[in-house]
């Protein structure tokens, strides 16, 4: 068995191999490994007792369930609305220029993506980044940099 | 100036949710109930269903199995009041969720989070933890659970809501049945937002009256808003209902406010001229809360056209009205702007939306045509130049 194997049968031995569990263990993978890869969309379908189409299927119609390889840190910058209005656009070009991507892209060292995201539900304080789960509103171009920084220097 | 706003605090005030309980699991299911329906509660996720209504069609449903739902899916562009409420007041929402499930007479509940929201699991699952304990300790059979959402905006809608929890692509169902009669797993289920699932704990404690001397004939009560856009005052704030545009632009405007779009991308933008004679609320414009103010320097084709983005993207894609006409709004006002096509084209897509409005499965195709018609009746020379 390989690893990601081994994980996906861990985690259906959590949540159980009903159709309902089907949600919590895409969220466990792409927790664990940033994005669903075939191998582990397989996995996931044999496990359940569905075809692997139905798996990829399901899992490609959400946001956040990436069926693409996507990097260690994921940075999503809200562009709706509001944070269209206060400034987004700023924050996005300078994190282009300093990871040397493209809005959708991920670094060639596998450490971040950097995507956009559709309202992340704090308008009031705009422009918002959201790095992993963790929350960042009222960013300023310099303060998002620091933020990337950070994550940089804990990220081997 | 008088202040005409009437500032409320029911939703986070800080109580004895567990006293409330404890009152009520001595009640009836009826009386509960019929307390819910005197007091005028509709929905607060924006539909506005009368919730003691949804719980007594929930409750008079025979089953083995019901469901209570706390649905914290919010991801209307403008709309941040639940999570403000789950984070401040999430002891109130899960109490609420316990009274329901009393009612109705179910023994699970869930709450579905958002994934943009995932950083108060830990937070919620701790608070849950403490909470299914006391249910225990009180004999009171009801568990509570979270699942995550996966970043769909469309799991809002509750039947999409509720495919999404049983593992699939989150697309609506059709209606009926309802959930009240086969919902989530097939079973009878009560589906309630947020904030009406406190407010519901709240006219526990207080009665019926005191709810529903606040507010309107058809819109009772207070609301929490989500205040964001050109203010100063950006953030929540719970008010009574009904008060004029006009009353709430002089409090929260920056004195130069030429349009709110009232109730997020789905609702409606009113234009300066008509602040005076919209009223906020059910006899007026509804809403989920959200209220986004613009000031004159900006553009309102560039707002049209993030609001059609947003719907272009998050559409289901199951039903061609939706799916085909989103794009096709969005490239028709892009080819009026580009003068590829005449002004005239205008009143063609406003026919589309009209279809949309029609034609459409669900609640996310349907109200794409607010915003629509909305700003361009009103800033046609904006969306043209
Ligand atoms: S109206 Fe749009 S979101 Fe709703 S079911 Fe149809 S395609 Fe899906
Ligand atoms: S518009 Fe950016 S958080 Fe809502």
């Amino acid at each position: 068995m390989t690893k990601i194997q081994e994980f996906v049968k861990e985690q259906a031995d959590v949540y159980g191999r009903r159709r309902n569990s089907l949600m919590p263990i895409l969220q466990a993978v792409v927790q664990k490994e940033r994005f669903l890869s075939e191998e582990a969309m397989v996995a996931i379908a044999t496990e359940l007792d569905l075809s692997t189409a139905d798996v990829f299927g399901t899992a490609s119609f959400y946001t956040f369930l990436d069926t693409v390889p996507r990097g260690k840190n994921i940075i999503r910058i809200c562009k709706t609305i509001t944070c269209h209005m206060k400034g987004k656009d700023a924050i996005i070009e300078t994190l282009e220029d300093m990871l040397k991507i493209k809005l959708g892209e991920t670094t060639s060292d596998g450490k971040f993506s950097l995507l956009p995201a559709n309202c992340l539900g704090w308008c009031h304080k705009g422009p918002v980044m959201l790095v992993n789960d963790e929350v960042y509103p009222e960013i300023t171009p310099e303060k998002a940099v620091e933020v990337v920084h950070e994550y940089l220097k804990k990220t081997k | 100036m008088e202040n005409k706003i009437k500032k409320v605090d029911l939703i986070f005030e800080k109580v004895d949710q567990l006293a409330i309980l404890d009152k009520s699991f001595k009640r009836s299911s009826d009386e509960i109930i019929l307390d819910v329906i005197d007091s005028g509660l509709r929905g607060r996720g924006g539909a506005g269903f009368p919730t003691g209504l949804k719980w007594k069609f929930a409750r008079n449903e025979e089953s083995d199995q019901k469901y209570v739902i706390c649905n914290a899916d919010e991801g209307e562009p403008g709309t941040f009041k639940d999570r403000e409420i789950l984070t401040q007041v999430p002891e109130k929402v899960l109490a609420g969720m316990a009274l329901c499930g009393k009612a109705i007479g179910a023994t699970e509940g869930y709450i579905y989070l958002r994934a943009e929201y995932n950083f108060l699991l830990p937070m919620l699952h701790e608070k849950m933890r403490e909470f299914n304990q006391q249910m225990k300790d009180r004999n009171f059979e009801f568990t509570v659970f979270v699942r995550s959402g996966s970043g769909a905006y469309v799991c809002g809608e509750e039947t999409a809501l509720m495919e999404s929890m049983e593992g699939h692509r989150g697309e609506p169902r059709n209606k009926p049945p309802f959930p009240t009669q086969r919902g989530y797993l097939g079973k009878p289920t009560s589906i309630n937002n947020v904030e009406t699932l406190v407010f519901a704990l709240m006219i526990a404690n207080y009665g019926p009256q005191t709810f529903k001397e606040l507010g309107t004939f058809d819109s009772r009560g207070s609301k929490v808003f989500s205040i964001a856009g050109d203010t100063p005052k950006a953030g929540i704030y719970e008010l009574e209902l009904g008060m004029s545009l006009e009353d709430f632009v002089n409090e929260f405007g920056d004195g130069d406010t030429k349009a709110v779009q009232v109730g997020g991308a789905s609702g409606f933008c009113v234009a300066r001229k008509h602040f005076k004679e919209t009223l906020i609320g059910f006899e007026g414009i509804p809403t989920g809360g959200s209220m986004m103010l613009f000031n004159s320097s900006r553009s309102m084709y560039n707002i049209l056209h993030d609001y059609l983005e947003f719907f272009e993207e998050e559409s289901c894609g199951q039903c061609t009205p939706c799916r085909v006409g989103c794009q096709q709004l969005l490239k028709g006002i892009e080819a009026v702007k580009r003068g590829n096509k005449s002004p005239a084209y205008l009143e063609t897509l406003q026919k589309l939306s009209d279809t949309m409005r029609i034609a459409s499965k669900c609640g996310l195709g349907q109200s794409v045509g607010n915003p629509f018609n909305s700003i361009i009746n009103n800033f046609r020379e904006e969306i043209i130049y």
